[in-house]
């Protein structure tokens, strides 16, 4: 494994307008980065944080077709989403509405969904990615953050973390 | 449970607006009077004792009076519930990005190759 160069990270929460914005770059052309997120065969090998794996159970990367995948816990636990794409320009950018939803595929009513705003610029020999999370409003963040913390996939990590504290002691 | 669960509710709603997050942050270097507190704000006394109203529901600050003095505590804990979820999302971006650089080097390896 080579020495990763030093890689542009901005991960930003606007409150006052409910988005994050994650900016990254990374050591690849344009081409390569667009095709690790929107091929299904890619997604499944990054796209969720270790130790989880991703599973796609459908993958249709046109306007008004939509990604249906899980992220899987080393003890398989399933949290599932899906990703509706609304509007796809290659290989500059898409859109997408995200959702949590079921194993079929249904979209959870409670839960409000965020629009994604992912953007793909060329720097030189490298590929900055822009990806723009914004909820509708500040109660909407508001429901996320608490499901997260309640049985999401944020209180998961923080019990995995805990344990790994544990067993490193 | 149910409590907790409610009183969270509207932590990110108080958190929202510019006058707020300032008060949060001067309680953050310790308690501080009201009228301490409103002074660099260019807006009445009334509007300001809102926001400290809504910081105080949510339970981001206690108020306590003594005589005419009404002093604000900032609830540590309430605030690090709103905190800790932005720092998860950050990791699991963070997370998911390496595995993608990782990809993308093996990625362009092979394409070397062929």
């Amino acid at each position: 494994m080579s020495v990763k160069p030093d890689l542009r990270f901005d991960f930003v929460v606007d409150k006052t307008k409910h988005s994050i914005t994650v900016k990254r770059e990374f050591a690849a052309k344009r081409q390569l980065v667009w095709d690790c997120y929107t091929k299904q065969e890619l997604l499944d090998q990054w796209f969720a944080p270790k130790p989880l794996t991703t599973k796609t159970k459908h993958m249709e990367f046109k306007e008004g077709g939509y990604w249906h995948y899980a992220m899987v816990m080393p003890d398989g636990q399933e949290f599932w989403s899906r990703q509706d794409y609304q509007a796809i320009n290659p290989i500059d950018g898409y859109v997408a509405l995200d959702a949590f939803s079921d194993e079929t595929g249904a979209v959870n009513p409670a839960l409000p969904r965020a629009r994604w705003d992912v953007g793909f610029t060329d720097l030189q020999t490298r590929t900055l990615v822009t990806t723009v999370v914004l909820y509708k409003s500040a109660e909407d963040v508001q429901k996320v953050i608490d499901m997260g913390l309640k049985d999401g996939l944020a209180s998961t990590l923080e019990r995995l973390d805990e344990l790994l504290l544990t067993k490193a002691a | 449970m149910a409590n907790n669960y409610l009183a969270l509710d509207s932590v990110f709603h108080a958190l929202a607006d510019p006058t707020r997050r300032a008060v949060l942050q001067r309680l953050g270097t310790g308690p501080a009077t009201v009228s301490d507190l409103a002074e660099p704000f260019d807006i009445g006394l009334p509007t300001f004792m809102k926001h400290v109203g809504v910081l105080e529901s949510t339970g981001l600050i206690r108020t306590r009076k003594s005589g005419r003095v009404r002093t604000c505590v900032l609830e540590r804990r309430k605030l690090a519930a709103a905190e800790r979820w932005f720092d998860e999302q950050r990791a699991i971006w963070a997370s998911r990005f390496e595995n993608l650089d990782n990809l993308l080097e093996q990625l362009s390896g092979d394409e070397r190759e062929t």
